[in-house]
Formats: structure tokens, sequence, C-alpha cells
């Protein structure tokens, strides 16, 4: 016997290791949130003004609202390969937890949209004339945010992945509830600009992604179930 | 049908529907250690729909099934341990070589041996760290046919397994079909091929289906909305199922 049936553990690190390498091959598409992000944000200043005082006005909101449209862009694929190759099937009978085979391909999906868009926002801020004080309530807020817009994005996809048109009805899913999500995301970076506490905000948006890591695996699992069956 | 006081996989009373057109009904079998099945009747008969209910991928029958005498969905962790599905679809990611899609596989249910020794065994020797997009379609195939090497459940659930694999392969496959009903273990397949397997049962869905002979009695309400759609089958047009 060359292994035994391996731990809820090994099971995890087995689909986490198979989806980055997955993600690692497809570097176009790697890189499709990133430069989306990148290029509406660099518009903005072009598109409204490049006058300071209005830049400082919109950064937050543009910076936030940006990063959640590069996010809602990369979801659409999130589990399409797998059902469209037969993995999605063979995930599903597995004797693995499915919540946490979901859950390693949400944490994947974080780390290549999310992740990369958090640790560039400063720059982008930077461009938009962001004052000093706001940068790290950015970031941390977009780290909270973006990880909870994987999780709610992650039911829209597996409700939607069955149909070969998803896109539109997946936006329309998802969006009524990143709406919360954006509007302390935003706010934290505002309040922070102008000298206020931001420990609610920060607060919300980490109640947020608690809520999100319990409960929405659980969903998309039963959403993955009923894509699936028919 | 069977010696042993609870065989290991039963089905009472199966039957399917899909787009609310009842497929099959009143499907009664009983596969002990060493049973090979082959699933027959003509496209749309509801064959893929059937091993799909029996994969665990669909919980949309009507009927009860049996694991060790324990029924579904009580048993089904224990289930989906024994157990191994083959569907239509490899399950194989293109992007990634033979030896990292195994390794998924072997974390998620474990196996008997190593994932080399079963690329070997299927013929793919050399090929562990090429990416699957540049194997042949047959060659795709035998990726997932290597999980039959590698796992050790009893319950093999096979659709098709032998699309587009070549004729020794198609032999080889019989061997393994053999081998796994000498050390006890249950098939469940279906294919268009004769196999040429000593211990072979055929069961055929058609029997199954409202409106014939088998079922008439036990469909009689739903025999003029079935009688229809059923004419149609037997003209041998392709119902899309799968």
């Amino acid at each position: 016997m060359a292994s035994q049936p391996s731990s809820l553990l090994g099971g995890f690190l087995a689909s986490l290791r198979r989806d980055l390498l997955v993600a690692a091959r497809h570097k176009a598409e790697l890189t499709n949130p990133l430069v989306f992000f990148l290029i509406a944000v660099t518009l903005i200043p072009l598109g409204v003004s490049p006058e300071k005082s209005v830049l400082v006005l919109l950064a937050p909101g543009i910076v936030w609202v940006m990063a959640l449209l590069a996010t809602l862009l990369s979801l659409d694929g999130l589990f399409r390969s797998d059902f469209e190759d037969g993995s999605l099937e063979q995930m599903l009978i597995s004797p693995q937890s499915l919540y946490f085979t979901v859950m390693a391909k949400i944490l994947v999906h974080w780390l290549v949209s999310g992740f990369p868009v958090t640790l560039m926002a400063p720059l982008l801020g930077l461009m938009l004339h962001l004052p000093a004080e706001g940068f790290l309530p950015l970031l941390v807020s977009l780290a909270l945010g973006t990880a909870s817009m994987s999780l709610i994005g992650a039911v829209g996809a597996a409700l939607t992945v069955s149909l070969r048109k998803g896109g539109l009805l997946l936006s329309l899913i998802v969006m009524p509830l990143y709406i919360p999500v954006l509007i302390f995301g935003a706010s934290a970076v505002q309040t922070a600009i102008q000298g206020g506490a931001i420990g609610m905000q920060l607060a919300v948006l980490g109640a947020f992604l608690a809520l999100a890591i319990v409960l929405a695996p659980i969903a998309a699992l039963g959403a993955l179930k009923i894509s699936s069956n028919g | 049908m069977s010696s042993s006081p609870s065989p290991l996989l039963e089905l009472r009373d199966l039957g399917c529907e899909r787009d609310e057109r009842l497929l099959f009904s009143g499907l009664d079998l009983q596969l002990a250690a060493g049973d090979v099945v082959q699933i027959g009747g003509p496209n749309g008969a509801g064959k893929t729909t059937l091993l799909r209910a029996l994969a665990g991928i669909s919980a949309d029958y009507q009927g009860q099934i049996f694991y060790s005498g324990q029924p579904l969905p009580e048993a089904s962790w224990d289930f989906a341990r024994d157990r191994l599905y083959l569907g239509h679809l490899p399950g194989i990611k293109k992007s990634l070589t033979p030896a990292e899609n195994l390794a998924w596989y072997l974390a998620q249910a474990g196996g008997r041996i190593s994932i080399d020794e079963a690329l070997a065994a299927v013929g793919l020797y050399g090929y562990e760290d090429t990416p699957c997009y540049q194997l042949s379609a047959g060659q795709l195939r035998r990726v997932a046919l290597a999980r039959l090497h590698l796992a050790e459940a009893r319950i093999w659930i096979l659709d098709e397994p032998f699309t587009a694999i070549d004729k020794l392969g198609v032999s080889q496959l019989e061997a393994l079909i053999a081998r796994q009903s000498a050390q006890g273990g249950v098939v469940i397949l279906t294919s268009h091929q004769d196999l040429t397997l000593p211990q072979l049962r055929v069961v055929n869905l058609q029997d199954y289906r409202p409106g014939s002979v088998k079922s008439a009695a036990f469909h009689q309400t739903n025999l003029g909305l079935n009688g229809l759609s059923g004419a149609q089958n037997d003209n041998g047009e392709v119902v899309a199922h799968g």
C-alpha cells in the first residue's frame, strides 16, 4: 500500500496545490484582473480631472470600485474549467470534505485576484494623490473586502456554472451582496483621510469576512450540487 | 442472484427521470463481490443517468440504493470511499501533467501503488511530466484509467471506459476488469462494445422503460405521456443525455 487515504488537511492541501498549479500555468488569466485594475484606475484622472483636489476626494471610492469590478471579472472562471473537464463531478463524489475543497478553490481565487489587487492598490493610490494616512486603511480594508468578495462571488459562480452564458446573471446575483462590502470599505479609507477612527468599519468588514468564511462555501457547494445535477 | 447475505450493492425499484420524462423504473439489481454488469440500451435509455445516480452525483432518482446492506444516503460516506466513478469527462486538468493530476486523486482517496507505477501500468511511462494538453485523446483517457490501478475502491462505475482506447488498451482494460472481479470487486459499466468477460451480466435498460411489458402494470398512469416519447426512442433516434 503506497499511501493511506489521506487526512482532511492532506485533501485540502492537495486541492490548494492543484489549483495553484493550474493558476500558475494560465498566466494570461492570472494577470487579467490586475491589468483591468491598473487600466481602469489610470483612466480616471484622464477622464475626470488630473486636479489634486478632485482626485483626493475620489481616490478611495475609485480604488474600491475598481477592485470590486476586477474581482467580479475574474469570478466567472472559478468553477468553469472544473465543470467542463469533469473535475467538478469528481470533487463532488470524493470522500473528502467538499467544504474544504471549495474553500481551497476560493482561497486560490483570492490569492490570484484579490491579493495582488490589494498589493497594487497603494501604488494606484499614490497616482490618485491619496493622502498618506489613507494607505494602511486602504490595504487592510481591501484585504478583508476582496476576501469576502471572493467568498460571496463563489456562490454566484457555483450557481451559474452550468449556464453557457452566465456572466450577466452572475453579476446580477453577486452585485447586491457586494454593495455593503463596498460601502464599509470605501468609508474606512474616507474616514481615515479625514482623521476619524475606522475601528467600526474594519470591524464590520471583518464580521462580513467571518460570516462569509463559514457560510459561503456551504452555499457554494450546495449550488455546485444543483448545477451538476442537470 | 447472489449467495451472500447482503450484497455489496443493491438497487431496489430504482427509477430515473430526466426533463420530466421517465427513463426507466422498477430496476432491481443485486451486485455481489465479483459481479461485472454491463448496462445496455439504446442512446437515451438512461445509462449515464443511472451511473450518475449510483456515483452520487445526482440524487434525482426514485427507489433505494443499498451499500453493504445499508441504505443511502446514510451510508454515502462509506460508499464514497469504496467507489470509483469514471464519467464521459475524464476529470483530468489539461494544464497539469499526468503525475500532478493523479496526485490530487491520490490525496483524495488514497492508493495502493505509486503514481509512477500506475502510469506505467497504462502505458504512459515517460509521460509523467508531459502536460496533458500535449497528449492524444486516447492517452488522456489512459491518464483517467490509471486511477483504476491507483485506487483501492471495490466498486467501479465506468461510463463508456473504452472510448478512444486502442485495441491493446481495450484488452488490457478487460483484463483489469476481470482482475477487479477476481479480487472481489464490483464493476458496473456501459459500453456499446461486446465484451468477452466470462462473468459478465448484461442489464438492458430498455426492459425497464415505462410502457415496456415488464413495467407496464407499474406505470399505467404515465403510459399516455410516455408512450409517445418511447415510440420515438424505438426508431433509434438519439435523445440527448449526459
